[in-house]
Formats: structure tokens, C-alpha cells, sequence
């Protein structure tokens, strides 16, 4: 044959590299040590902060390894899609060798494999050579799928092979491992992955994404109708949260359901998930400026983010944000507001107001006490609201992988070999065993079988 | 306050698994059999008093109000550890008659169990957050422990491996009753295809439970990431092991490598910032 002239082409060497097991260690391992850097360094975190934590030359370094979303970086893609099409060549590459292993054409067994076996075991037996292979055959014959005879000089040799198709189990591991990363694929192109807070009695039919990304419309609203709370009585901790959701579209109810953590909503691909919950104030709230001189008190009306006149034209406040816990020199103070202080003369600056501490204020020494009475606050229920179409090829990936690995770890291909022997008016019998090289467990097949044959030939005296 | 029965009877088990340990060192250094015996007899006992501890709280937990199977934090998260780990080594025992396990199997569910009871690991039954009650948290934990206690038994054989001279020769005294290389070498291969089984329904239940519970069956944070990366280093032993050249001290090596990397993955991570607070 002249296939030499294209099997050393560079085609040819490409394949070969890529169906070499040591490549597949290399691509294992360098998975295993680039995914440390993710979890060492917090990922998609704000790049300010990056910028604050690592100074601008290794700031500029890494975000161009995209290493602060080291997990989506086409570098780490690039190692999975060079695992994924070493793993296809080197199944093709084998998968006709195993063929002919399992479907061979003239099945032989070869006694001279068996005598060099390691995995062999040595005893005497009371009986013949022919009363043992009277009781040995028919048993072995019902234990293995492949069962031979051969009569020898001075005795017999049986034969017994099981687990062929077993060999296949490696192929169910390694395409388990192509259906996890097409199903994954799959989910990032189609799917999407987002979060909304409703207070209760409201409803949105817009998710927000992570990392800035444009926002999806739902084709249908997301109604709170009830949302729930409740602690244990000893630690305080959150037992149970419960959001009574409605979705609705032209009016219509579509679906009305409670979801709890573990108990998603699901409907039409897309799922809706209780992830957390928290306190907003009500859209109207009420002001106080206690005036420091004469302990006069004035209220006013205010909604966040406009800005109120105080009294005797000192300037104005703007309520702009809320946080239900604010670290505060130290400690933790709940419900705060974050202010901003424009005085009519004077630069303008920040305050906060923490609606549990009316005199908080007073540390500021100004000519007013400022406060936020009556504030009504109001529970939202935090909704983890996602799609991704590759979910169930995913698990048909992690059910082929769970069923492909108890095949080859623990129902492997093996060939024993019992040999009788009539030998100075005694019969030696020898059980070896033989399986795929480097296959450990053959030991203690050969043990368990020279047990079983040994306590068959004395129940039967 | 409750009176815990099941914490009178996790430290006798933890001096159980002590007696066991040093019943299991005299026989090996002095080869006899009866010390042996013995030994595992102990070992038997106290993997049933380990149970019945594990029975007793999660019943002290219903009485508690809060009844929870016990695998939801540190601390009953190391006894469920040490006991998984105690059936293995029985189970080797059983299976393959190997004197030498007890030497190094013996002595880890002692050591994690005498861990647990240091005051710093919390030993309360404490009630569970919503996103732990869950069904798959059981499946979760149990089978990613029993994952890390075969394991944990590879990397004892491998130490053995490692401390065995390889010259003939130099074999005296201890370094002798060593079992020969193929042995060693034949049982950190099961202890690890075990593991790798067990691992990886540990992840891919994990994987489901997050995708009931928060919308995702992976997210890349550091829990997972680190049971991920265990998970790579030993699928590179599996793979290792079919490369000539690639036996025996390599393996224990990377086997050792594995167990650092399960420590990590139990230990390590509480370190990083994340979602997991415990498993
Ligand atoms: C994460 C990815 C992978 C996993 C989880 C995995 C898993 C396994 C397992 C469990 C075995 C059985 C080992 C044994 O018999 O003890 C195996 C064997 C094997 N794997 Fe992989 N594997 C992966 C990737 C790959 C890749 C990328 C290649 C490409 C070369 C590959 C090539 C092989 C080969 C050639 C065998 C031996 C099959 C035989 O004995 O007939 N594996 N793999």
C-alpha cells in the first residue's frame, strides 16, 4: 500500500495530535489551574474597583486576559473547545479498535495469556479432574456470557468472558461530557439570566441583566400580589419566604402561584425564582427639620430624588437613595437614607438619615435636625427570573456521565480461565483471571471465584 | 436546652476510633493477629456508635422543632465524614483481606472526629435557611462526602506508596510490612474511580439543586469552581494511568495533589467569598 505519502501530512499530524491521551491530561490540568485564578480574584465585580485594587498597569494586564470574567474569556473557551475536539478524535480514533473487541470476529481464548496472568490462584481438590468439570461448567457457563471447554493432556481448561459492551461505557463518559458543553452553549446564545425586585402589590415586565447588559422584555407581567416572611422565634433567622406571583398578559391571568426558595415558578421556558427579598420605603415620605436655634418644628412632604425647599430658604434636600443596612463608622445602621444638602449659601454635601435615630442628625451640628418620620417601609421580593434551553441536554449529559462511569469503573470487561489438572493423584486447580491493562479490582474477582469453586466442590462430598 | 444524647455519644465514638487506631499500629508493628482482630472489631463498634450518634441528632432535631437531616453544617457535616470514611475502610477490609488498611484508614475518622469536637467547630443544631431545605441537599452532601472519604483513603494508601523505599534492599524494620507496589498501586486506583463516581453525582446533585433553588445549575463561584477543579485533577489521574510511564509514584503524587485539592474545596474556600457557607 502507498497510504505513506498522506499519513505524514500535516492533516494526518493534527489528527494524531489530537488523539492523544496526553493532551487530554495536559487540557485537564491546565482547566484545573487557570479556573484558581477566578476564585481567587472575585469576578464581574465594578472595574473601578479593579482599578482601586490592582493599579493601572496590572488593572490593564488583566482586564485585556479578561481574567475579571475569566470563566467567558476566549482563552478559557479556547480550552474547552480544544478538550471537546480531542475528546471526539480520540473517540473516533478508537472506537473502531473497541468494535472489534467487542464484536470479534472468531472469539479465541488463549490458555498461555491466562498462565501469565498476575491475578491467579492456586488449590488442591479432593475430586477428579471430571467430577470437577461436571460441576464447575454448567455454573460457570450461567456466570459468564462466554463460556468454552478444552479438554487438555491431564485435565480441562473452561473458560468464562463477560462485560464486552462494558467498553462502551467510556464512550457514554466522554459524550456526556460533549452534551454538558453543547447544552451549556446552547443556554448562553439562547437563554438569558436576570433579576428584578417587585414590592408587594406591584408588577413589572422587565428583567435587568447583569453586567450592564440591555434589559429583556417579557412578553407578560410579573404581578407581587403577597409577599410572606417569616424567622425563627430563637436565632431570628428567615425560616420561609413566599411570593403569591401572577403573571398576566391583556389582562388575563395566565398562571397565579406561590414560590418559595427550592420552588421555582415555571412557565413556558421561563422560570421564575424566589432568590431574596428586602425593604424599600414607600414612594412618599414626610421630613423633619427641628430648627436647632428655637426647637421649632416643620415638616414637609417629600418623594425621592426631588428636592425639597427648607424652611426659611436655608436651601434644599434631596432624598436620593435607600439602603436597608449602611455601615456607619464601624457599626451597621438599618434604614438609612442617603441624602444630599444643598445650602442656599455654601457647597453642597451628603448626609445620611437613618430613620430609626431621629436625633441622629444633631452630630452634624447645622441649624436644622433633619429626620424621616413615619416612613412606611414596604417588603419586595427579589426574583431570580431566567431561561436557558440547553437545561435538558445538560442533564442528559450528567444522567449519560453518572451511568457511563458505574459501567467502566464497576462493571469492566474481564476474562477468567479455570484450569484442572490431575497431577500425581491429586487435582490442582488454578482460577487466573485477565482484564483491560492496568485494570485494578481483577484481584479480587480471581479471589472471590477461587472462593466460590472451592466451597462448590466441598458442599458437594 | 435540649440534653444532646447524640454529643455523648460522639465522644465515646471519637475514643473509639482512637482505641481502634492504636490497636491497629500494634498489630501492624508486631504482626500479630489477635491486636488485628481486635482492631477491627473496635473499628465496627465505632462506626455503629458514629450511626447511631447521626440517628440521635436528627431525631434531637425534630424534638427541637427544626428537623433537619444532619448534614447541614461543619460540624455534622465532619461526623457524617468520619463515618463514611470507617465503612469504607470496613468494606476493604471485608472485600480485599488487606492487613495494612487499618494503618491508614484507622486513624482519619479518629483525627477528624477529635477536629469536630475543638470548641471553635460550633456543635449546635441550628435550623436551616431557606435555600437548605431541600431535599438535594441530602443527596448533595451525602454523596459528595462519601466521594471524599474514598479519597481520603487514596491518598492514605499513597502516602504508604511514597514513604515506601524503592530499593529492596533498604527495606527494614517498619518500611517492610509495607505492601508491595502493585497492591498500593491496584487500591488508590478503586479508592479513586470510587471517589470519581461519587464526586461527580456530588456535583451534578449540586448542580440540579442550585438550578431548583436559584435559577442556575452553574455558577462559577468558588465552591464549585474548587470541587470542579478536584474533579479535573483526578479525571487527569484516570487519564494518567493510561499513559505509559504514568504509575505508580506519578499516580500517588496526583492522588496526593487530589486530596489537597478536596481540603481546599472543604476548608479552603470558607476563605473566599462565595455563596456556600459550609459544604
Ligand atoms: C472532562 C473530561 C473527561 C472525563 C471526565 C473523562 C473520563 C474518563 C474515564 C472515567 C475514563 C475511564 C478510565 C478508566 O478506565 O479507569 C476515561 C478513559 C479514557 N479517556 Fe477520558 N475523560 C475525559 C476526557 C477525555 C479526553 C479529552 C480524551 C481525549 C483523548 C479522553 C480519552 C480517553 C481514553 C483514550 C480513555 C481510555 C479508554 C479505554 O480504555 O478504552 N478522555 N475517560
Amino acid at each position: 500500500m502507498t497510504k505513506s505519502s498522506n499519513s505524514n501530512g500535516p492533516a494526518r499530524q493534527l489528527w494524531q495530535f489530537f488523539a492523544s491521551v496526553k493532551l487530554s491530561v495536559v487540557i485537564l490540568l491546565s482547566l484545573a489551574v487557570t479556573s484558581i485564578i477566578g476564585t481567587v480574584i472575585p469576578q464581574n465585580e465594578n472595574l473601578m474597583l479593579y482599578q482601586r485594587k490592582f493599579g493601572d498597569v496590572l488593572f490593564t494586564l488583566f482586564n485585556a486576559l479578561g481574567i475579571f470574567d475569566m470563566y467567558h474569556s476566549w482563552w478559557f473557551r479556547l480550552l474547552l473547545f480544544l478538550l471537546t475536539v480531542n475528546i471526539i478524535v480520540c473517540s473516533i480514533n478508537r472506537l473502531n479498535a473497541t468494535w472489534k473487541v467487542i464484536f470479534p470476529k472468531k472469539p479465541s481464548f488463549s490458555a498461555a495469556r491466562f498462565r501469565q496472568s498476575k491475578y491467579r490462584k492456586t488449590w488442591t481438590a479432593e475430586q477428579s479432574p471430571d467430577q470437577l468439570k461436571a460441576l464447575y461448567a454448567p455454573w460457570l457457563a450461567r456466570q459468564y456470557a462466554r463460556f468454552t471447554e478444552q479438554s487438555t493432556e491431564n485435565g480441562f481448561l473452561l473458560f468464562g468472558e463477560k462485560g464486552r459492551w462494558t467498553r462502551l461505557g467510556v464512550y457514554a463518559v466522554h459524550a456526556s461530557i460533549l452534551f454538558m458543553v453543547a447544552g451549556g452553549l446552547m443556554g448562553s446564545i439562547f437563554g438569558f439570566d436576570g433579576y428584578v425586585n417587585i414590592p408587594e402589590g406591584e408588577s413589572t415586565d422587565t428583567v435587568l441583566l447583569q453586567n450592564q447588559k440591555p434589559e429583556i422584555q417579557l412578553d407578560f407581567k410579573i404581578v407581587c400580589k403577597e409577599f410572606e416572611l417569616s424567622f425563627y422565634e430563637d436565632s431570628g433567622m428567615p425560616k420561609k419566604y413566599r411570593s403569591r406571583l401572577a403573571l398576566v398578559k391583556d389582562g388575563q391571568t395566565l398562571v397565579e402561584q406561590d414560590i418559595l426558595v427550592n420552588a421555582p415558578l415555571r412557565y413556558k421556558g421561563i422560570n421564575i425564582f424566589q432568590s431574596s427579598y428586602g425593604k424599600m420605603p414607600a414612594t412618599n415620605l414626610v421630613v423633619t427639620f427641628t430648627e436647632t436655634a428655637s426647637g421649632l418644628i416643620y415638616e414637609k412632604k417629600a418623594v425621592m430624588g426631588a428636592p425639597v425647599e427648607m424652611p426659611g430658604n436655608a436651601g434644599t434636600l434631596t432624598v436620593e437613595d435607600f439602603r436597608p443596612n449602611f455601615p456607619f463608622r464601624g457599626i451597621s445602621l438599618s434604614n438609612v437614607f442617603l441624602c444630599r444638602l444643598a445650602p442656599r449659601d455654601g457647597e453642597p454635601g451628603h448626609i445620611i438619615i437613618p430613620a430609626d435615630f431621629p436625633r441622629f442628625d444633631a452630630m452634624r451640628q447645622g441649624d436644622f435636625v433633619i429626620s424621616i418620620a413615619n416612613a412606611d417601609f414596604k417588603y419586595y421580593t427579589g426574583l431570580q427570573v431566567t431561561r436557558d434551553p440547553g437545561v435538558p441536554i445538560v442533564y442528559a449529559g450528567f444522567i449519560l456521565m453518572i451511568i457511563g462511569c458505574y459501567i467502566t469503573f464497576f462493571m469492566f470487561h474481564q476474562k477468567i480461565c479455570v484450569e484442572i489438572i490431575a497431577e500425581s493423584g491429586q487435582t490442582t486447580v488454578t482460577a487466573a483471571g485477565i482484564s483491560a491493562k492496568k485494570r485494578p479490582g481483577m484481584n479480587a474477582v480471581v479471589r472471590r471465584l477461587a472462593a466460590r469453586l472451592q466451597k462448590r466442590a466441598q458442599h458437594q462430598q | 436546652m435540649i440534653n444532646m444524647i447524640s454529643s455523648e455519644f460522639f465522644s465515646i465514638t471519637t475514643f473509639i476510633y482512637g482505641l481502634a487506631t492504636v490497636l491497629y499500629a500494634v498489630a501492624w508493628i508486631f504482626r500479630k493477629s489477635l491486636p488485628h482482630k481486635l482492631a477491627v472489631g473496635t473499628t465496627a463498634v465505632a462506626a455503629a456508635g458514629n450511626l447511631a450518634g447521626i440517628m440521635l441528632r436528627w431525631m434531637e432535631s425534630y424534638e427541637m422543632g427544626i428537623g433537619h437531616a444532619p448534614l447541614s453544617n461543619l460540624y455534622e457535616s465532619l461526623v457524617f465524614f468520619a463515618f463514611t470514611i470507617a465503612v469504607i475502610h470496613l468494606f476493604i477490609e471485608y472485600r480485599h483481606r488487606h492487613r495494612f488498611i487499618g494503618v491508614v484508614a484507622g486513624p482519619i475518622p479518629f483525627l477528624i472526629m477529635a477536629y469536630a469536637s475543638l470548641p471553635k467547630v460550633d456543635d449546635a443544631i441550628k435550623p436551616l435557611i431557606p435555600a437548605l431545605q431541600s431535599n438535594w441537599l441530602i443527596a448533595h452532601v451525602m454523596t459528595c462526602f462519601i466521594g471524599y472519604a474514598a479519597f481520603a483513603i487514596a491518598f492514605g494508601v499513597s502516602i504508604l506508596f511514597l514513604l515506601k523505599p524503592t530499593d529492596k534492599d533498604a527495606e527494614t524494620g517498619i518500611s517492610s510490612r509495607i505492601p508491595d507496589a502493585d497492591t498500593l498501586d491496584d487500591l488508590t486506583h478503586q479508592m479513586v474511580m470510587f471517589g470519581f463516581l461519587f464526586l461527580s453525582i456530588g456535583i451534578i446533585t449540586g448542580a440540579v439543586w442550585a438550578n431548583q433553588a436559584w435559577g442556575r445549575y452553574w455558577g462559577w463561584d468558588p465552591k464549585e469552581t474548587w470541587s470542579l477543579i478536584t474533579w479535573l485533577i483526578y479525571a487527569s489521574l484516570l487519564h494518567a494511568r493510561l499513559m505509559r510511564g504514568w504509575q505508580g509514584k506519578k499516580i500517588a503524587v496526583l492522588s496526593c495533589v487530589g486530596f489537597c485539592a478536596v481540603i481546599f474545596t472543604y476548608f479552603g474556600v470558607n476563605l473566599l467569598p462565595g455563596l456556600h457557607s459550609y459544604q
